[in-house]
């Protein structure tokens, strides 16, 4: 595969506020790239930075090979989508996505004919004469891809895009994102904040925190080998607990030895122990490789939604199977379902459902505004 | 409950729609009914045939007035634009700065104006200390036309300013985006976006520099006449009063037309 852009020590600091820290990224054609991560992460600056709306305090960025830290937007071949659109009030549909090409000087004909082709591409036949703020949200967005897709650029920049759709609409334009993506061949980074959605269509996703790289992977790398407390817990549903890493394949947590299949650690090594919600088994208190006390159930359609007091952590489980407030279970965890990681800097703050409510969930999955 | 309601809206209303009546309407029926009335009351066509005599005044006004709202056009333009990139607190300084002139009266301004550009005036004194000769100004076109740019420009800037400074800057960066280079999106994108502040901004120019008097009777020197000057010599007369009348009336149809035809440009432009 081909490198097409590269990110080299970028760092940008607003207002003495660091916002990028030595961000270093590789994107290969014909990918689909994603940056995830929560809103001040970084994200939106670095896609303003590859699409050249701003400039790095420090580092390099390459498009295929050559530095283009100094080649204004237009000179690019990486056209945007805005996350409000950004639509010309004072052109109609067909003249919002002839733009570039108008730009360009291009024959009228030819014009014609890209336009044609584009609004088929995004399933807007027939909407050539509209007036752009008389669509809906979703139409507008759809124009607003036809028109960065039709001068056919290298690259194209999303920035959560699908943020202000309804969760119907968004389902189906991610599937039609996706669909296009491959139509064109071209490559994709799309920001977003909805960890979902970025496993749902990337080929690879890069999850940042602070400034930083947290951790680049395919969707199933990022899901089931998180490198730290973060991404284990910004991706779906972790407990994180503290654990000790006896020797190879052998790790001890909450006063139980397990088996697992990780390695490569110092003997007694302090580390962080992910496992997934619906990894946990629910046995008899006599089966149980752990015990505890059930503290609430929630039904969610697929499954039960399960808090179990495990010797004063509190523990996540999905199970299918109905369980009484109140009671004693035992719990049972497979080795290949314990993930073992490393201490690093967000040990300790994630992976504990003691403060847990589906309140403050909705509250942190509301924030749709970029960074 | 509604009803009632109506009622209050009619009410407060009620001041506005008396000071219309007395300050707008009623005016405006007067010069209606001297523009069709002789002297002594009685109908007649001769006022609008008497306006044939002062067709070249009408021309001359026009022509004056055109060249120094596109001149106001060509500096306010490119000054909102510029303002309008500044950062907040620097644009609320600029405009200030703008607007400061226009705390002097129009009249102290003009007359400050012919103090400058006399003969014997400040540049022209600056002129002979430098051995550089003299110039003439007051009289000329050109003085007239210097004296409705400067003292009409802020009308131009400030509603060009207005909307430049409100565009959604996503629209610029997409633009840019878009293969324009800077030129580019201003004649592509700011421009188009904010026609409805050029419309503005000629109509509060033209329209007071195609009725002013008092500029063309001070830079102007009384060598030439401008359509504001015939008419406040018509109503300096009482008999002549039918006439001037006359004139107010087609100058106000002339210039009710010319916004008509602006106005519809500006919707076409932001219908696309």
């Amino acid at each position: 595969m081909k490198k097409i852009i590269e990110l080299r020590n970028i760092s940008k600091e607003f207002e003495d506020e660091k916002v990028l820290d030595s961000i270093n990224l590789e994107i290969y054609d014909k990918q689909f790239v994603t940056l995830l991560g929560p809103s001040g992460c970084g994200k939106t600056t670095t896609l303003r930075i590859v699409g050249g709306f701003e400039t790095p305090d420090e580092g390099e960025i390459l498009f295929e090979g050559q530095s283009i830290n100094h080649l204004p937007a237009h000179k690019r071949h990486i056209n945007t989508v805005f996350q409000k659109y950004a639509l010309f009030p004072h052109l109609n549909v067909f003249e919002n996505v002839a733009f570039s090409l108008r730009v360009q000087k291009i024959p009228n004909q030819e014009v014609v004919k890209r336009v044609k082709e584009m609004l088929e591409l995004v399933a807007l036949k027939g909407f050539e004469r509209k007036n752009v703020t008389k669509l809906s949200g979703g139409q507008q967005q759809r124009v607003a891809i036809a028109r960065a897709l039709i001068s056919h650029p290298r690259v194209l920049l999303l920035d959560e895009p699908l943020g202000a759709l309804d969760l119907k609409l968004r389902k189906d334009m991610q599937n039609e994102l996706k669909k296009i993506q491959k139509q064109t061949g071209i490559t994709f980074i799309y920001v977003t904040h909805d960890q979902e959605e970025a496993l749902s269509m990337s080929d690879v996703v890069v999850v940042m925190a602070e400034g930083k790289i947290q951790q680049i992977g395919s969707p199933t790398d990022i899901y089931n080998e998180p490198e730290n407390a973060f991404v284990a817990d910004f991706i779906g549903e972790s407990n994180i607990v503290d654990g000790v890493m006896n020797e190879d394949y052998k790790v001890t947590f909450s006063g139980h030895t397990f088996q697992c299949v990780d390695k490569g650690f110092e003997p007694n090594e302090a580390v962080d122990v992910v496992v997934r919600p619906e990894d946990v088994d629910v046995v008899s208190v006599a089966e149980g490789m752990l015990q505890g006390t059930v503290t609430s159930v929630t039904f969610k359609g697929v499954h039960y939604e399960i808090i179990v007091d495990i010797g004063g952590f509190k523990w996540m489980i999905q199970s299918t199977d109905f369980v009484d407030v109140g009671a004693n279970i035992g719990i049972y965890i497979e080795p290949d379902a314990i993930h073992i990681m490393k201490k690093s800097e967000f040990s300790g703050q994630y992976g504990d459902y003691s403060t847990f409510s589906d309140e403050i969930e909705e509250l942190g999955n509301s924030e749709t505004v970029g960074d | 409950m509604e009803k009632s309601g109506k009622n209050l809206g009619r009410l407060t209303a009620a001041p506005h729609v008396v000071w219309a009546v007395l300050f707008i309407l009623a005016p405006l029926l007067f010069v209606l009914y001297y523009t069709f009335t002789d002297a002594y009351g009685v109908f007649t066509w001769e006022n609008i045939f008497a306006l044939k005599e002062h067709a070249n005044t009408f021309l001359l006004s026009v022509s004056l007035s055109v060249i120094a709202t596109f001149i106001c056009f060509l500096i306010g333009y490119p000054l909102a634009y510029i303002i309008a990139g500044y950062k907040e607190k620097s644009q609320k300084i600029m405009i200030t700065l703008l607007m400061l002139p226009m705390w002097t009266n129009l009249l102290i301004r003009t007359y400050s104006m012919m103090a400058i550009m006399d003969d014997g005036g400040f540049l022209n004194s600056i002129l002979g200390a430098l051995n550089l000769g003299k110039v003439h100004l007051i009289g000329t076109k050109g003085a007239v036309i210097f004296g409705m740019v400067y003292d009409f420009l802020p009308y131009m800037v400030l509603p060009i300013y207005t909307i430049i400074s409100k565009l959604d800057e996503n629209l610029l960066e997409a633009a840019r985006d878009l293969g324009c280079n800077t030129v580019q999106v201003l004649w592509k994108v700011v421009l188009p976006l904010s026609s409805s502040g050029i419309v503005s901004g000629i109509t509060m120019v033209f329209v007071p520099s195609i009725s002013t008097f008092y500029i063309s009777q001070k830079l102007g020197g009384g060598t030439f006449e401008l359509i504001g000057d015939t008419i406040e010599r018509q109503f300096q007369n009482v008999s002549t009063y039918n006439v001037g009348a006359a004139i107010s009336l087609v100058m106000m149809i002339l210039v009710l037309v010319s916004l008509a035809i602006m106005n519809r440009f500006a919707d076409e432009e932001e219908a696309g």
